[in-house]
């Protein structure tokens, strides 16, 4: 019977959304045991998070201070070392996923799966390729370990009620002197995470500025509702890089993604396709975006924000 | 430090939309426009900076793929690089076995910084940089939005999840681009011209006696399940309605 090793992402004391992604991810393959690991500087408070999700039968814990930044090039042979007793390997396809598991994957010798969107059968998975543009079925051999990161966006997480045992185990390696960790610089809002908002407001290159953006702040925050935007809005500095969504930003399945000023480039769509409903509102009837929208509304962004807001009690 | 690597992979221009094989055995490249993978040109753009610095000497690319990959190392040259290697293959290779053909060519070339794409968008994989890293046992930075250099350290801003990682690693490192590094410069005819005397060195694959067999199958090539087209409403009372009846504004 199959074992699985899921790498837990957390950030100190909250455990990422996406390892419950990975969790259900995990379900489909019916492995006899689904343990979860969390490496850490203090683990004590998200490995009780992770021992909560529905079908973990253990929780593992390595504790140490050289843990506590979550560099590949610590966590990778440690990840290496525990990954002996088990058949599968994953971890969420975020950029801390992304990050360290193909430097695991290359420790064993084994290739690597990105992306996995479904589970076809025990060895056989679908990931998406160009932009989304093809979906491609992969096997992999018996006897050859699979390692794969887990397309949060294509998972329900796991639910909770679970008590799985918490162990701590000892696979510390001998930190690589070669990398250091500086600093993290994140611009930290009140809004809810991109990632897992039930509603997110996006805008893109139409808004025309970071001042412009208050607009979408404001009806954000009105609705409750994270905020995305595209690359274009990016690269302008109009958003900071992590509201970035699309093929090489988040992946993100909110009930409801509303696009305002963005024309619906593949790059873009392939980051909400998973979305419930779709509403798009852009000057120019002829955008792409309009093809996929659930809702398209043809007009002026800034005539139709405060419209909106109007008609909300 | 004396030498950049810069990897450079042959890729469906990113405008293009490519289509599923009706047989779903591939997808359909033959007579599609190709480039250069926009996150190595990223790559390159930056080791050509770094170079002008007079931070690094040379600027060595390296492809792994058909023939025609030439076009790209010829655009790379172009672009300023100093010389190309073409490791000759028919094949699509797995990361990991792009890895194992760069682990050969970093031996053979020492460079000092190793510099890929995040991800090549065709496969989408998002792999070869951290593998490279792990085979060579040396640190890797990825999806870099800044890269500077100080004597043998380089100091990475990443572009992550929560905003923004900074690293240090010493060299020799493997770094990966990200799209806001910077903007590739455009290729001017005279620097075309001068390019077709830069030497590309053709390696076959063969001959670097690395396993880069397949090991995942391949089963089948699909189109994704498409959104079909909603309704357009006449105004906002109409969109808010539509959403309330969805449930949402509630
Ligand atoms: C390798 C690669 C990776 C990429 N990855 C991503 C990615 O992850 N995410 C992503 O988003 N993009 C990505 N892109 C970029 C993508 O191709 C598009 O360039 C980008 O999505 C365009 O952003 P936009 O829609 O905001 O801008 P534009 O395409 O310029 O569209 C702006 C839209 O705003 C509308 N508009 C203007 N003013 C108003 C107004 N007042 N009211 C209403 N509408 C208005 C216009 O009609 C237009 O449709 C990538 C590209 C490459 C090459
Ligand atoms: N065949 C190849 N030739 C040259 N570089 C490659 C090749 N395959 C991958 N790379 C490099 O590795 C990066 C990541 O590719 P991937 O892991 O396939 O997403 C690309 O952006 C390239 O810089």
């Amino acid at each position: 019977m199959s074992r699985v090793l899921i790498v837990g992402e957390h950030d100190g004391r909250t455990l990422n959304q996406s390892t419950a992604r990975c969790v259900a991810c995990a379900s489909a393959i019916a492995p006899a045991a689904m343990e979860v690991v969390i490496l850490g500087g203090d683990t004590t408070t998200v490995a009780a998070q992770a021992a909560t999700l529905a079908g973990v039968t253990a929780v593992l814990t390595v504790t140490g201070n050289d843990n506590g930044r979550a560099m590949a090039a610590f966590l990778a042979p440690q990840v290496a070392t525990l990954a002996d007793g088990y058949d599968y390997v994953l971890a969420p396809s975020t950029t801390f996923g992304k990050d360290l598991l193909p430097r695991v994957a290359a420790l064993l010798g084994v290739p690597q799966l990105s992306d996995v969107m479904s589970v076809i059968g025990p060895r056989t998975f679908q990931r998406p390729i160009y932009a989304g543009n093809a979906i491609v079925t992969v096997e992999v051999p018996a006897g050859t370990k699979v390692v794969a990161t887990v397309r949060g966006a294509s998972f329900k997480p796991a639910g909770g009620g679970n008590a799985a045992p918490v162990r701590a185990v000892d696979a510390s390696a001998p930190p690589p002197e070669h990398t250091r960790f500086i600093e993290l610089r994140s611009g930290k809002s009140d809004r809810p995470d991109l990632q897992t908002a039930r509603l997110v407001v996006s805008g893109g290159r139409g808004v025309g500025s970071a001042e412009n953006f208050a607009l979408l702040y404001r009806f954000a925050e009105r609705l409750g509702a994270g905020v995305g935007a595209s690359r274009a809005a990016v690269d302008a500095g109009f958003v900071p890089n992590d509201m970035q969504v699309g093929q090489t930003g988040k992946i993100i399945a909110p009930e409801l993604y509303m696009a305002f000023g963005i024309s619906g480039a593949i790059q873009h769509l392939t980051g909400i396709k998973d979305a419930g409903t779709i509403v798009a509102v852009n000057k120019d009837g002829e955008a792409p975006i309009f093809e996929i929208a659930d809702i398209g509304l043809v007009g002026d962004l800034f005539e139709i924000i405060p419209e909106i807001e109007k008609r909300l009690r | 430090m004396q030498k950049i690597i810069v990897c450079l992979k042959r890729v469906v221009d990113y405008n293009v939309r490519i289509r599923v094989k009706p047989d779903g055995s591939g997808v359909i490249t033959e007579g599609l426009k190709m480039s250069i993978n926009p996150f190595d040109e990223i790559a390159l753009e930056e080791a050509l900076r770094i170079r002008e610095q007079g931070k690094a000497q040379e600027v060595v690319l390296v492809s792994i793929g058909p023939d025609d990959a030439q076009q790209q190392l010829r655009t790379g040259l172009a672009m300023g690089a100093d010389r190309a290697i073409l490791v000759q293959t028919s094949a699509e290779l797995e990361p990991l076995a792009a890895a194992r053909v760069l682990r050969q060519i970093v031996s053979r070339e020492q460079p000092g910084l190793v510099l890929l794409g995040k991800q090549a968008i065709d496969d989408d994989c998002n792999q070869t940089g951290q593998m490279l890293a792990a085979l060579w046992n040396r640190p890797q930075a990825t999806f870099a939005s800044r890269l500077e250099l100080d004597g043998t350290v380089a100091t990475v801003t990443r572009e992550v999840d929560a905003g923004l990682e900074v690293l240090e690693v010493d060299l020799p490192a493997v770094v990966t681009t990200d799209l806001r590094l910077n903007e590739p410069r455009y290729v001017k005819l005279p620097d075309i011209m001068k390019a077709k005397k830069k030497p590309i060195e053709i390696l076959a694959i063969e001959s670097l006696g690395v396993d880069v067999a397949p090991v995942l199958r391949v089963i089948r090539y699909e189109a994704p399940a498409a959104r079909s087209r909603g309704v357009m409403v006449k105004n906002v009372d109409e969109l808010v309605g539509a959403l309330h009846d969805r449930g949402f504004l509630a």
